[in-house]
């Protein structure tokens, strides 16, 4: 059993590229879910417009990787608008159905031999980010104790956890306006809301767009950081761990994303290479190597139970302010 | 009362005493407004005009459909047919928060204050118009900054007139049902409404508030915001209603002052069920002495 | 908490016991693999040919089932290439052009590649034909998600839940088929019943330990919708963990000719299946309408309070709901599997469907949940007439989508209970 292999993994990971794309999925998802109460369950969907509008720009349209960008937000809040209006003036649980529905739409879409040339099919889109590697100011890879980045993890890394560090500043700023304060009050009751003159659909609405486009940023991320844009990345699993660490962190918490993507990628990569370790030097007999891989979604399936059941303030979070009860 | 509102509430004494009676100067006008569910019906007004800058009193046993009808106008429920209108607007079918954008504010019977947020956060959400509640402006800070401290500054003076101010920054759960109750009362006067609707605001308050509670009542209307509200305690809507609204099984059955109405033979029946040779106010015993009544 | 966790490991040792054996399957390695199929049925005997620019490269034919698997050597770029000529004849691929495809394989993955089949009575059909053998597939197709599309609606319509973890209870059914028929080799029908009853009683415990706790500790109902989706997810991998990730197919049953019925090609299974759907669901509305426990699982679906103060046990009433909609699930899975295949997954890829037919029908309702599923599933197979067959689920999930704009309670319910 290598152990400084091992934690050299999971410290490397737990504040590497995949840490990034959730602490920024759940930071959207903080918006819609923690702070307003929404249900929104196709996080993933938000991720993949934004990575397909820029890979498809890019790939398929020829154009700059910034137009790219702009493409993809302006895809994000087209998909906001779509799951929006139909659903937000229904119960809750209306737009868990539909957003994972949208999700699940898109993913057979972008995955679909029939969109092949523009999505390229399950294979994806490939090598596109050159522009953004080009700009790249780290020579060499970073090396520092357990922690070690290839220089292009490392430039996308800090740009990410500057991403990350802007937008949580922005829904710090936004929920300690009065718009926060009306958000607040509508997760707590909408009708007290509406009686003060305020329109409890429109706040709605702008949360959802607003989690939705900061989440897709997120979609940015993966796209440049793995190089690759595949639709399987973006299916149900992606909202799901958005889910897992925003409620690990603290929902409704400014830093609760980050304290829960932090955690969370560092806990799953040390277990899983504890395991993937135990099995290729035959310390475990009764797990195959590839299966390593399942125990994951063992352990995001059990987190998620035991955190709604045990603690669904998580670890920063208030067990009195608790929003999360019953209808 | 300011002379120049005093004529609003005389004006009243030239009404006659009947059901869906026309008033001389109404901010409110309903017109056949009904409500069924399934079966039964709830609301069933024909004609109702709520005199400006009055207190009203709409009162009614149990199941009378008073709620009801107050969910009905402010838009918080869609009626089968009827219209109404408010200041000369048309209502029906418009959406509660734009029914209170255009001054009509209602509180609710079981309270919502926001538990979760503090006392004053609680008042600050109730002022209109706020540049920081759109969401771009939200980020940058000096944009409502100052108007914020105006909204601080008045929520204060309010609170302070409800004998609030000490908690401001308590969380409104922590505060007793009655002080919940004038919380929900002075947030609802922060959208400075030109009409005021009170679903049972003594419910649950302690006896010791109550004097205070009516004299806010009288200082509403005496500012010139006209007042409804739905009560079972009789002696409240004996002491300061200008008039009285009777309910009873969707229907109005009676209007009039306080002390004509309570003795009507149509109103004691509706709450009583039965003849009954005293009236209804004075000492309360009519009511509480029957199993009838709640 | 403890009792859920006795309750999986007991599933998860009797899984272990007997199909330990068949997760030596699932090669270590890479490995790149996949299906040939025409409609629903496996096409034997396709040579497929996987290359790589290292010199790598291995012929493989497709089995009875028309599966196929190459172990590669390692992570990397492989191309896979179909001998079309030796497609039997009237199987043609969807798109001819594409006759390879390249893969990049990870370490430690097992890839899957598709080359999908045209129908091949697509030109000696006219449009009517295929539109009444689509028709005939899609009302088989809804009455088999109808069978789990009940429990759902009134596993809701009674404690509220909204189910994320239901398409569990479907595949368990049909992995618990398989665990008799295949590997204890009891007759299919035997297993079948066998697989029902173990559902049910997984559901019953289900409610009994776990959902009943949540709901006595005062949970929330949407904290209990993310606990559903956590238990899904769990679920979903336990069965990947235990039973592999390719799609196996029943020891019996397996590839059955059609019947053809005027137009129409029917397999005898399939007949077998729609009728025992019907039988099933036609019972369950008549329990729900005439017994004193339907009546009262409804009382409790309109008014809880109001149905424990007259005196009905609701919690017993809901246990027996969450048992007779589990076994129904089970059902459903089996009757899927027949003539889809086993795998891992296929109740969460259903799971969609199911809440797109419960929604289309009403939330909460029995006879809702049923003419929605049976309208769903004929609407995804007719659809393919319009679009290709790779985007029929898109049109359900389009559907769904619409109906919540013009009719959120669905056809059968009730506006009060939409928000």
């Amino acid at each position: 059993m290598d152990w400084s292999n091992v934690f050299s993994q999971a410290f490397t990971q737990g504040i590497g590229v995949q840490a990034v794309i959730f602490a920024i999925a759940a930071i959207g998802l903080n918006v819609q879910f923690g702070y307003t109460g929404l249900l929104n369950f196709g996080q993933a969907a938000f991720l993949a417009v934004a990575a397909y509008g820029l890979g498809v720009s890019i790939a398929f349209a020829g154009l700059s990787i910034w137009v790219g960008l702009l493409i993809g937000i302006a895809a994000a809040v087209l998909l906001a608008l779509l799951l929006g209006i139909p659903t937000l003036r229904l119960r809750a649980d209306y737009l868990a159905i539909v957003t994972i529905a949208a999700a699940e739409i898109l993913r057979l879409v972008f995955r679909s031999v029939t969109f092949n040339p523009v999505f390229g099919g399950s294979d994806g889109i490939n090598r596109f980010a050159d522009d953004f590697y080009a700009l790249n100011p780290f020579s060499a890879g970073v090396k520092i104790g357990p922690i070690d980045f290839s220089a292009n993890d490392m430039w996308i890394v800090v740009v990410g956890w500057v991403l990350v560090a802007f937008l949580s500043l922005l829904v710090f700023l936004m929920m300690r306006s009065p718009w926060g304060r009306v958000i607040k009050a509508i997760r707590e009751d909408e009708d007290a809301v509406r009686s003060l003159g305020k329109s409890v659909y429109a706040y709605k609405m702008q949360a959802l767009i607003i989690g939705g486009v900061m989440g897709c940023f997120g979609g940015f991320v993966a796209a440049i950081a793995l190089q690759s844009i595949q639709p399987d990345y973006y299916g149900t699993e992606l909202t799901f761990y958005a889910y897992a660490v925003l409620i690990l962190g603290g929902a409704a918490r400014v830093l609760g994303p980050i304290v829960g993507s932090v955690v969370f990628w560092f806990m799953l990569v040390f277990i899983d290479s504890a395991l993937s370790n135990a099995v290729s030097s035959g310390a475990i007999t009764f797990i195959q190597s590839t299966q390593v891989g399942q125990i994951r979604y063992w352990i995001l399936g059990l987190a998620l139970m035991l955190l709604m059941i045990y603690r669904p303030q998580g670890i920063l979070g208030d067990k009195k302010e608790l929003s999360l009860d019953a209808r | 009362m300011p002379d120049d509102l005093k004529h609003l509430v005389d004006a009243l004494q030239t009404v006659p005493q009947e059901a869906g009676v026309p008033k001389p100067d109404p901010i409110l006008v309903a017109d056949g407004v009904r409500r069924h569910f399934g079966g039964l019906t709830a609301v069933d007004v024909d004609h109702v005009e709520i005199q400006r800058g009055t207190i009203t009193a709409l009162i009614g046993p149990n199941g009378a459909g008073k709620t009801t009808f107050f969910n009905l106008l402010t838009g918080f429920d869609k009626p089968n047919e009827g219209q109404w209108t408010f200041e000369g607007r048309q209502l029906a079918g418009v959406r509660p928060h734009k029914v209170a954008q255009y001054g009509m504010v209602r509180t609710f019977q079981l309270t919502k204050a926001l538990s979760r947020l503090t006392v004053m956060e609680n008042m600050r959400l109730g002022a209109q118009d706020q540049r920081g509640e759109k969401l771009f402006a939200s980020i940058f800070p000096f944009l409502w900054r100052k108007q914020e401290d105006e909204i601080s500054e008045r929520a204060l003076r309010l609170l302070a007139s409800f004998n609030l101010d000490q908690k401001q920054d308590d969380m409104a759960g922590s505060l007793s049902g009655g002080q919940r109750k004038l919380l929900e009362m002075a947030r609802a006067l922060m959208v400075e409404p030109d009409m005021v609707m009170l679903d049972e605001p003594m419910a649950g308050v302690n006896p010791a508030l109550t004097q205070s509670l009516l004299d806010h009542i009288r200082q509403v209307r005496d500012r010139g915001t006209t007042v409804l509200f739905v009560e079972h305690d009789m002696d409240m809507v004996r002491d300061i209603s200008d008039w009285v609204v009777v309910m009873s099984q969707g229907r109005v059955i009676a209007e009039g002052p306080p002390h004509d109405v309570m003795s009507n033979e149509a109103v004691i029946d509706a709450y009583l069920g039965v003849h009954h040779d005293r009236p209804l106010t004075d000492t309360g015993e009519a009511l509480t002495a029957h199993p009838e009544e709640a | 908490m403890r009792r859920l966790l006795l309750m999986i490991s007991a599933v998860a040792l009797a899984f272990m016991a007997v199909l330990g054996g068949t997760s030596a399957a699932f090669a270590a390695g890479e490995t790149i693999g996949g299906v040939i199929k025409s409609g629903q049925e496996g096409v034997a005997g396709v040579t497929l040919n996987v290359s790589d620019e290292e010199g790598f490269t291995e012929d493989v034919i497709t089995d009875d089932a028309g599966e196929w698997v190459v172990e590669v050597p390692g992570a990397g770029q492989y191309l896979v290439t179909l001998q079309t000529e030796t497609l039997p004849p009237g199987v043609s691929l969807t798109n001819p052009d594409r006759t390879s495809a390249t893969i990049v394989v990870a370490k430690g993955q097992s890839k899957s590649v598709l080359f999908p089949t045209g129908e091949a009575r697509v030109s000696s059909e006219s449009t009517l034909d295929r539109a009444l053998q689509l028709l005939v597939d899609g009302i088989v197709f809804g009455l088999t998600i109808a069978l789990a599309a009940v429990g759902l609606s009134l596993i809701f319509g009674t404690t509220g839940l909204t189910n994320f973890s239901h398409g569990e209870l479907v595949t368990f059914g049909a992995l618990m088929a398989y665990f008799f028929n295949n590997l204890l080799g009891l007759p299919f029908l035997v297993a079948a019943a066998g697989a029902m009853l173990a559902g049910g009683l997984f559901g019953y415990l289900q409610d009994r330990f776990f959902w009943r706790w949540l709901r006595k500790r005062g949970t929330g109902l949407i904290a209990m919708l993310v606990v559903s989706i956590g238990l899904g997810i769990l679920l979903r991998y336990i069965y990947l963990f235990f039973f592999g990730g390719t799609t196996k197919q029943y020891a019996e049953f397996s590839g059955q000719a059609g019947l053809a019925l005027g137009p129409v090609d029917v397999t005898p299974k399939a007949l077998i299946a729609g009728g025992v759907a019907i039988v099933f669901l036609v019972a369950t509305v008549l329990w729900l309408r005439l017994t004193r426990m339907g009546k009262a699982s409804r009382a409790i679906a309109d008014n809880p309070a109001l149905a424990s103060a007259s005196g009905i046990d609701v919690n017993r009433v809901v246990s027996i709901i969450w048992m007779a909609g589990a076994a129904l699930a089970a059902l459903s899975g089996i009757i899927y599997s027949l003539s889809n295949g086993i795998s891992w997954q296929q109740g969460f890829q259903l799971l969609l469907l199911l809440f797109a037919g419960v929604t289309l029908g009403g939330l909460g309702t029995a006879v809702g949940a049923i003419v929605g599923s049976i309208i769903v599933g004929t609407m995804i197979q007719v659809s393919t007439l319009f679009i290709p067959s790779e985007l029929k689920n898109v049109g359900a999930l389009a559907v769904l989508i619409i109906i919540l704009m013009i009719r959120p309670q669905g056809i059968l319910g009730r506006s009060e209970r939409v928000g």
